[in-house]
């Protein structure tokens, strides 16, 4: 490397100093190379110089014309390479010496760099247990140490002046386990609070049944189905809490895991549940079935289907029968109407009309044989020819003797007269309306009868005389749809039944007397007592409100119900018949369900009706026959 | 929260949920006013407000880490007691009996807590010494009445002064304790049942002239102290470990006099007949000797069985017990020991037998008890299929369903003996009905000929009676069978008709009470249906067998 030194013009080396330098490097006093200190040497690396001497010189860096191949064939060549180090500082290489090479490896191998220091040591136990002769420290003690502190002294006066005034106590012994004592050694039943005796004490928990056994019987145990259904129930909703298993023997039975909840749940319940006292009912149930009279002791009543008049055509929809109980008149859907003998079930005439049978009346007086019958828009006023023929020829002659008046007087119907084939078949009289009508009635007298149109209008209910043959419309406007009409026994009273009410009239007043509310949705049909005082309705929801007039406008009894005695058209169950006794307090009694109707078109009976001196009941039904219970 | 359980406060049920709550429905728990007002008297709220004040104090003082503070904060830690609450809130001692069914079960399953986390240690402690003071009373009363094995842990009922108290304790296994339940409020119904538990046990070893708090008898200790002793490390807690082992008597105050049972004195009751006053006797006696139902009998436990219920139970009854000596302390005799009565055990098999003692599964001591009578034994030989468990505490009313087994106890009791018979009639049954098979398959045959000719001779009948005039003469025997079953019908069709004539509010209530009632024999239908299946299926599978052993 010298060369390249002495190529180097103007730079003085100090060769003599090297071998010093190069045995303590780092110590600035004995060679001083360079003077820029303890710098990272790439600051210096886009110069030519690498720093400077003491004389302020520069020191220039050795000329670096050594690549590749040099290096090698110095590596080759010099058998020292391995041991030779470049110097940062100055750019020169070393040859690093024995003693310095072992320090190297030394350090390498993780030892002390000194070969002399021993960590190894024995350790001397200096503070040890044994009590030495000589003290440690050879330090006299302070005199504090000798003399009693004042500060001390204060404050222990201080205590000691506290413990004797008492306001320092001593320490009370903490007592861990509480002491029991009799506490109920003074009881005194007297002393027990008022919110005691409203305590309600919280119920025990329910004790458990054979099917909570560990073993329990197996006919506790569930099925796989049940099981599942138990799993799918709420928590609440399951009738056991828990799921019935069997264990083979004790050992076998593990931990239950919601016991701890259970307790828990326990104690939420009893300081979060409301308690109340419950009233549990404690009743008989059959006592609460009210005692009602036995149907035996109010005998007689129709018990047993006896005759069945047979219509061949089609439905029967209503039945009248005459004042003396000898003939009955049914109409049916065909357009007939028929009658009958009652004892023989025989049909003794069929009268064919225009269209469908509304309604059907017999004339109540039993001296005049007449039926009204609605048809369509007519009423027809027909005289069976039944019975006594005297009777028969006295009507014809009632009829007969009319006399028209002087003056016209504007009706809202027509009377018409019978053609004579007409006049054959028994009809009397037709009277035109100018719309449909539903419901026929007659007043008790026989005279007068009243017509119910099928359409809301203010000449709905129309009131005819037939001797006279002259109609009036007794209401000036409509007060909704009248579902029946029917005329008071005793009082000149007309009864009008809407959907709602049922209002009464007094038609000598011409005024409103009364209106009954049925507290039902629909009316459908109405019937009177014959003794005025109580009124039965009957309405589609199978309801029947039964009013008293002597009491109030409110029904006096509503009685959910089976098919209503005045409400067609509900199931094959005859209806039983009400009897009311007119005692101190009337008491509506069934008495018999009658069956024997069969359901054809979804209806079942469509009529009932009772027998005017009989405890009989007739009956007519969507099969096509009529039936009669005695 | 805490003065509400302690106090025993509880919400009430407004008449008017909508008026109280201000027109909204929300679900909401609504106390009265006298009783918030009533808490608000109690002194200790001040208590509590004090230990706040402590608590506050002490959260303080850690926080500025000053030890010395908070040393001797905690030395004057404020304590309270339950004691007048518990007085006022049961006024008489009947009362508290009344009402220690839940502190006992509570105080059983906080004593079985590990002694780790979820609460105090001391509670734990206090909990496990009440109970088994408790437990020696009941031993020394006798007063233990049925013992039920349910799943969810064993329920015992006893009769404490005439009370029936019943509680449930866990079967011994740690417990998974649950996250969704809230710890504080079961500790502070512990606080207060343990307080209450403390002063009825109290009165109770008052009311029998026993040592309170427990000592064990005199010369039982002598024999016990020098053996075991040393084993165990400290001395308190192997103190309450004997008590607990249950083996021995309690000291009492006053030496027991042998003339505990008094003849009763009789006091004629006015209004109360001869029968009635019979009939007390022999439930006097029956209970007398319930009591002693295992008395002078030796038991011994083998490690497998629960020891302590076991060893309660036995004890309660007047039956001498021991264990193996390195299972608990206080083993009073060993296995070897000749005059063993019974040897409980809960293994299938027993590897050496010795003879003159009987092996038995422990539900025989639980089905004793339970019958009010020493069970026979062979039902419960170890390895043998059980009979099933049945619970104690079912009283049959008339209509219920009642399990065969129930039958067959209440028969024993009465003094007969069924169960020879009806074995005796099920092995001839079995006999006859092997004998029958191969002849039954012919008379199935010909039941089935012999049927359809009554069928077809029915029907003949039936045409004929069709075909010929409706006034056919019948018999009379069959005009009476009409007769009666007219009247019945015409009575169901007045029921049915008076029904219809109901008011609303009774037709819902009778409907109701109907329903409940159907329900009810349909449940027991039910059962007695699924036992049936049960029970021939069983006959079916032991045919089999037996065919097949045959074969």
């Amino acid at each position: 490397s010298l060369p390249a030194w002495a190529g180097c013009p103007g730079s003085r080396l100090p060769w003599e100093a090297e071998p010093s330098w190069s045995s303590v490097p780092s110590c600035p006093l004995q060679d001083i190379r360079n003077t820029v200190g303890n710098i990272p040497m790439e600051w210096y690396q886009d110069f030519p110089h690498i720093g400077y001497n003491l004389e302020g010189r520069k020191i220039y860096k050795p000329i670096r014309n050594k690549d590749e191949l040099d290096m090698f064939l110095e590596k080759m060549e010099n058998p020292d390479y391995w041991r030779t180090v470049q110097d940062k500082q100055t750019g020169a290489e070393l040859k690093l010496t024995e003693e310095q090479l072992e320090l190297v490896q030394r350090l390498q191998r993780g030892m002390f760099g000194d070969v002399h220091f021993n960590p190894y040591e024995p350790a001397v136990d200096f503070f040890s247990h044994e009590v030495l002769i000589h003290p440690v420290t050879n330090r006299p003690a302070h005199k504090r140490s000798f003399i009693p502190s004042l500060t001390e002294k204060e404050k222990v006066s201080k205590l000691v002046h506290a413990i004797k005034m008492g306001w320092i106590k001593p320490r009370k012994p903490k007592e861990d386990t509480p002491t029991y004592y009799d506490l109920w050694a003074h009881e005194d039943p007297n002393s027990i609070l008022g919110r005691h005796k409203m305590h309600v004490p919280a119920p025990k928990l329910r004790l458990p049944g054979h099917e909570e056994s560990y073993n329990p019987p197996p006919e506790y145990l569930l099925s796989k189905e049940e099981e599942l259904a138990w799993q799918q129930q709420e928590p609440e909703e399951r009738r056991l809490s828990v799921l019935p298993q069997s264990y083979r023997s004790l050992r076998a039975v593990p931990a239950f895991p919601r016991f701890i909840h259970e307790r828990f749940e326990r104690c939420l319940d009893l300081y979060l549940c409301p308690r109340q006292r419950k009233m549990r009912v404690n009743v008989d149930p059959e006592e609460l079935i009210p005692k009602l009279p036995k149907p035996r002791d109010l005998q007689p009543f129709p018990s047993s289907q006896a005759l069945v008049y047979r219509d061949p055509s089609s439905l029967v929809r209503c039945l009248s029968i005459c004042p003396s109980g000898q003939w009955l008149a049914s109409g049916s859907d065909d357009g007939t109407v028929r009658f009958w003998e009652v004892c023989t079930a025989r049909c003794i005439k069929t009268l064919p009309v225009a269209g469908v049978v509304k309604s059907l009346a017999w004339n109540p007086n039993p001296s005049i044989c007449l039926v009204a019958i609605c048809v369509e828009q007519q009423v027809l006023l027909v005289n069976p020819g039944l019975g006594d023929k005297l009777l028969c020829a006295a009507t014809d002659q009632l009829l007969d003797s009319y006399v028209a008046p002087e003056e016209e007087r504007l009706q809202p119907v027509q009377w018409l007269l019978p053609t004579p084939e007409q006049h054959c078949k028994g009809m009397r009289l037709l009277i035109q309306h100018g719309k449909e009508v539903k419901q026929v009635t007659w007043h008790g007298k026989g005279d007068y009868l009243a017509s119910v149109g099928c359409e809301q209008s203010s000449q709905q209910v129309l009131i005819h005389q037939s001797s006279k043959r002259w109609s009036q419309s007794p209401f000036r406007r409509s007060r909704g749809l009248v579902q029946c009409v029917l005329f008071h026994p005793s009082r000149p009273h007309l009864l009008v039944a809407t959907q709602r009410c049922v209002r009464i009239y007094n038609l000598l007043k011409q005024e409103l007397t009364k209106k009954l509310m049925a507290n039902c949705k629909w009316v459908s049909s109405m019937a009177i007592h014959p003794g005025g005082d109580n009124i039965i309705c009957g309405s589609y929801d199978s309801k029947l409100a039964w009013f008293d007039l002597d009491l109030s406008t409110r029904p006096y009894q509503l009685l959910r119900c089976w098919a209503g005695a005045s409400q067609p058209a509900h199931r094959a169950l005859a209806p039983g018949p009400v009897q009311i006794d007119l005692l101190q307090n009337p008491l509506l009694v069934p008495v018999k369900v009658l069956k024997g109707h069969t359901i054809t078109l979804d209806l079942g009976v469509l009529d009932v009706l009772f027998h005017p001196t009989q405890p009989w009941v007739f009956s007519s039904g969507a099969d096509g026959t009529v039936r009669l219970y005695t | 929260r805490r003065l509400c359980i302690l106090k025993g406060i509880y919400p009430h049920e407004p008449k008017h949920k909508k008026k109280v709550n201000k027109g909204s429905t929300a679900p909401r728990t609504f106390y009265l006013l006298k009783d918030i007002k009533f808490l608000l008297h109690e002194p200790i709220v001040n208590k509590f407000r004090e230990y706040k004040v402590f608590v506050r104090k002490l959260r303080k003082a850690y926080g500025k880490s000053e030890w010395s503070t908070v040393e001797r904060l905690k030395d004057n830690k404020p304590t309270y007691k339950l004691d007048h609450i518990v007085k006022e809130r049961y006024p008489t001692f009947i009362d508290a009996l009344r009402d220690l069914d839940d502190a006992l079960s509570m105080c059983f399953l906080f004593s079985t807590f590990p002694r780790t986390g979820k609460c105090h240690v001391q509670t734990i402690q206090l909990c496990r010494r009440l109970a088994v003071e408790f437990l020696n009373y009941v031993i020394a009363s006798r007063s233990l009445r049925k013992v039920f094995l349910s799943i969810k842990g064993i329920y015992y009922q006893a009769e404490v002064l005439g009370q029936p108290v019943t509680w449930i304790t866990p079967y011994t296994f740690s417990h998974d304790h649950p996250t969704d339940v809230d710890y504080r409020v079961m500790a502070t119904f512990t606080e207060f049942y343990t307080t209450l538990l403390g002063f009825v046990n109290f009165r109770l070893y008052q009311s029998l002239n026993l040592v309170y708090p427990p000592k064990i008898d005199g010369q039982a200790n002598a024999e016990l102290k020098p053996v075991e002793g040393k084993e165990y490390a400290m001395d308190s807690e192997s103190y309450l470990e004997k008590l607990s082992a249950l083996s021995a008597s309690l000291a009492r105050v006053v030496a027991p006099t042998h003339e505990d049972e008094v003849e009763l004195d009789e006091f004629p009751v006015e209004g109360e007949t001869a029968e009635q006053m019979d009939a007390r006797k022999k439930e006097q006696e029956t209970l007398e000797k319930h009591k002693k139902l295992f008395e002078g009998l030796r038991f011994f436990l083998n490690r497998e069985v629960p020891r302590e219920p076991l060893a309660f139970i036995i004890r309660c009854f007047g039956g001498q017990v021991s264990w193996d000596k390195s299972l608990c302390i206080g083993a009073t005799y060993e296995a070897s020991d000749r005059s063993i009565t019974h040897h409980i055990i809960d293994r299938p098999r027993v590897e050496r037998q010795v003879v003159g003692r009987y092996y038995l599964q422990p539900q025989w001591v639980f089905d004793s008890v339970n019958a009010k009578m020493c069970l026979p034994v062979a039902d419960y030989f170890p390895g043998v299929l059980l009979p099933p468990h049945l619970s104690p505490f079912v009283t049959e009313q008339e209509g219920d369903y009642i399990p065969p087994e129930k039958l067959k106890l209440l028969a024993m009791q009465r003094g007969e003996n069924p169960d020879q018979e009806s074995e005796e009639e099920e092995e001839e049954e079995e006999d006859d009905n092997e004998k029958e098979e191969e002849e039954e398959e012919e008379e199935e045959d010909e039941s089935e000929k012999e049927e359809e000719m009554k069928l077809k001779k029915m029907e003949e009948q039936k045409t004929q009676s069709n075909k010929a005039l409706p006034v056919k003469v019948t018999p009379g025997k069959l005009r009476l069978e009409d007769k009666q079953r007219l009247e019945q019908e015409q009575q169901s069709e007045e029921k049915r008709l008076a029904i219809m004539m109901m008011k609303k509010r009774e037709k819902y209530l009778y409907k109701k009470i109907m329903f409940g009632k159907k329900r009810k024999v349909r449940e027991a239908n039910k059962l007695a249906a699924k036992r049936k299946a049960h029970d021939s299926a069983l006959k079916e599978e032991k045919k089999k067998s037996k065919k097949a052993r045959r074969a």
